[in-house]
């Protein structure tokens, strides 16, 4: 009888509070997660939504290619109509 | 029952109490960043998408642009002459002749002569001339003249008695190209022997 008052004592005074302390500590180690992720998060929307101008490159692009062509137009008019420099 | 063991058997319960309390909290938990997580690998995904091409285009661009500077470059330094273009160049953006042409590595040992903003054939032989000409003759040893602010002011300096006179009654300048009013053929002579003409008979 006495041995299992012991254990009894053991599981309540013992066992239970370690059980308790540790379960506790996984809980909160996964509770501070939870924030973190929402704001990895709302920072990946964000930076998604940053990018949505990242198709008007293809517009800038073609709009560089006509530019260019314009210039290589032009400057080729100039090399026509413009006398070279005398060599020295 | 003995009343040791029901407290035995109430230390137990107590304990799966305890465990069932805590490990259904930690798995509502996990489930908050399991769906957090998705939520990233969502936008995840999309930023990757979105800047899938980027690169690509990024660098048709640059490769476009360096074209654009080479060919100008190019054109400038036939046209100018090595000396002359990096004059112009440090004219319109003082200091800028230190760093030299891109295409034309040697420039950066050129000393950039001082050539005004205004760069007209004329301008240029004055300014070749030293310190008589207009465009020098404020500071010969100082920086160039231009002035940033108000370029035009600068220009306008060069003939401080205002517009010539008549120059209302001169011909326009002649309009060039392909598309002008009137063509200007070339002339076939240039190049060959000078012509010869009849002996003068007495």
């Amino acid at each position: 009888m006495t041995g299992v008052w012991i254990g009894a004592a053991i599981l309540l005074v013992v066992v239970l509070p370690i059980v308790v302390v540790l379960l506790k500590g996984v809980l909160d180690a996964a509770r501070s997660i939870v924030p973190a992720i929402d704001s990895i998060a709302a920072t990946a929307e964000a930076g998604s939504k940053d990018l949505d101008a990242a198709a008007l490159l293809l517009t800038t692009r073609e709009q560089v290619k006509e530019t260019i062509a314009g210039v290589a137009a032009y400057g080729g008019s100039l090399d026509v109509i413009l006398d070279d420099a005398e060599a020295a | 029952m003995s009343a040791a063991a029901a407290v035995l058997i109430l230390a137990v319960v107590l304990i799966v109490l305890a465990l069932v309390y805590f490990l259904v909290a930690t798995i509502l938990e996990l489930r908050k960043i399991v769906a957090g997580l998705d939520r990233v690998i969502a936008h995840v995904g999309g930023i990757v998408e979105k800047s899938a091409p980027v690169n690509d285009v990024v660098t048709t661009i640059n490769e476009q642009l360096d074209a654009g500077v080479a060919a100008l470059e190019g054109l400038l330094v036939k046209k100018a002459g090595l000396r002359d273009a990096v004059g112009l160049v440090d004219g319109l953006y003082p200091g800028a002749a230190a760093e030299g042409l891109r295409d034309f590595p040697e420039s950066k040992e050129i000393v950039p002569p001082r050539i005004g903003e205004v760069y007209t054939k004329g301008t240029l032989t004055l300014a070749r001339l030293g310190r008589e000409a207009p465009i020098a003759a404020a500071s010969p040893r100082g920086a160039v003249l231009r002035d940033v602010e108000s370029g035009s002011s600068a220009a306008r300096a060069l003939y401080p008695a205002g517009r010539e006179e008549g120059a209302a009654a001169l011909p326009r300048s002649p309009i060039i190209g392909t598309d002008s009013p009137e063509q200007y053929e070339r002339r076939q002579d240039i190049g060959l022997p000078r012509k010869r003409f009849p002996a003068e008979q007495s």
